[in-house]
């Protein structure tokens, strides 16, 4: 360790001018067999929509691979053809944000104990100096839920907040930053 | 022979040597808290309960590694986008992009977003009265080369005004997005010029709680790397969070 890192600053209220893409919400290519939206509100300590954010996603392949080098496994091309794994989609009016993506398979944690399907999350927005770091599990995984590491190092009565609900199209998570039913962040 | 688990049956693929497992360097001293009374939009926006630590597993130590296919032929030059110049000091900005143990971060994707030269973002949001440039739009990507280094032209963007207190201005910065090579490593920042009045005045400058670690996010002009008779320059490193290798211990090692 020799080098400082780089401070973090806010991503101020023009976002949107440099960390939007047409396809950004599309970690998987539209119309895949069996592709999900999962779409949530992001809103702040009052309760009140937060139209100026950008939540970015990332997680492994239907197969539980990663097409990266320091996947320990070794690098998997996709299983799914135009599987990017990384959404962003920044929030819209009402505070409303979407990926277009498809469940991911089961990894190892840090143990080697297999964890439950789960998607990394970033939130920025104005007013956010650093970002801040979540995890979408998926309500219907019962019995992987019950067996993830990481969640069970998450007080009981906060998990439900990491828990997506089934919808027509696939899920929704709601990210509340702050206050009643605030969401459980991690550091990283 | 160790394998880790896999739900899909691909036991084939056992790996036979340790399984090595990047682990990132924790460097939250360095960052702002997310709770920053001279930034009032922080009150609402910072979560209250504290976070948990979640370990460097695979989901973490990967990342998206977004290629050429993200940019577009003019995106590293701000100046070049429209029909006509962009108003303003035309300059470039340059550096590398390491991690915390000196080791360049190649073929990364740069995003970069800015003012024009009177202060004004092309946003809707943005309606303070300083003219908006027809020829600026203020977008820029990049990807790092195999040295880490990038390269930027673009226009120095001015110092503007905002809401936060009475007289409130922001220094003029250029806002720069990394994605580096894993979760771990996202990082966006502002980059600020040397020497700027307003240092003193701003809370989101002042908002990271160390001087050193400030000043890493301000560039440093370089007549070297100057264009005689056509643009200024300003290098700026940027450092991402180094890793160390740890042997990746599966459920099999131990027995």
């Amino acid at each position: 360790m020799s080098l400082g890192t780089t401070p973090s600053q806010t991503v101020g209220p023009y976002l949107s001018i440099g960390l939007t893409w047409d396809d950004g919400p599309f970690a998987a290519p539209e119309g895949t067999p069996g592709g999900i939206w999962v779409r949530g509100r992001l809103t702040d300590g009052n309760g009140d929509v937060v139209p100026d954010g950008l939540i970015e996603t990332w997680q492994a392949d239907p197969e539980g691979r990663f097409d990266h080098p320091d996947d320990p496994r070794g690098a998997a091309a996709p299983s799914v053809a135009g599987f990017r794994g990384f959404g962003r989609s920044a929030t819209d009016a009402n505070g409303e944000w979407g990926v277009y993506t498809l469940k991911p398979g089961r990894v190892p944690d840090v143990e080697g104990a297999l964890q439950a399907p789960h998607i990394d999350v970033s939130v920025f927005a104005r007013g956010m100096l650093q970002r801040v770091v979540t995890r979408i599990y998926f309500a219907d995984e019962e019995a992987a839920n019950a067996a993830d590491s990481v969640l069970a190092s998450v007080p009981a009565e906060s998990r439900d907040t990491l828990l997506a609900v089934p919808t027509d199209d696939g899920y929704r998570f709601d990210i509340r930053l702050q206050g009643d039913g605030e969401t459980v962040f991690f550091a990283l | 022979m160790t394998s880790v688990e896999n739900p899909v049956g691909t036991a084939a693929e056992a790996v036979s040597s340790k399984l090595v497992l990047p682990r990132y360097l924790r460097d939250t001293d360095v960052h702002p808290h997310l709770d920053y009374t001279g930034y009032k939009s922080t009150a609402l926006r910072h979560p209250k309960q504290p976070l948990i630590a979640l370990p460097h597993a695979f989901t973490e130590i990967t990342g998206p590694l977004l290629g050429e296919g993200r940019l577009g032929e003019l995106d590293n030059d701000l100046t070049k986008q429209h029909d006509g110049e962009p108003q303003g000091q035309r300059i470039i900005v340059y550096g590398r992009v390491l991690d915390s143990d000196g080791r360049p971060v190649p073929q990364t994707l740069l995003e970069i977003w800015q003012a024009n030269a009177a202060g004004r973002y092309q946003h809707v949001v943005d309606n303070w009265p300083a003219p908006l440039d027809p020829n600026f739009t203020g977008l820029g990507r990049t990807l790092t080369d195999h040295e880490g280094k990038y390269r930027f032209t673009t226009i120095k963007p001015g110092a503007y005004p905002w809401k936060n207190h009475h007289n409130a201005w922001r220094p003029a910065h250029i806002h720069f997005s990394l994605f580096g090579r894993a979760f771990t490593q996202r990082l966006v920042t502002q980059m600020y010029f040397p020497d700027d009045p307003l240092f003193p005045y701003d809370p989101i400058f002042n908002s990271v709680p160390d001087e050193k670690a400030r000043k890493r996010m301000i560039s440093r002009f370089d007549l070297a790397s100057t264009q005689p008779d056509w643009a200024l320059a300003f290098e700026f490193d940027i450092v991402l969070r180094g890793s160390e290798a740890t042997p990746f211990e599966t459920e099999e090692d131990d027995e």
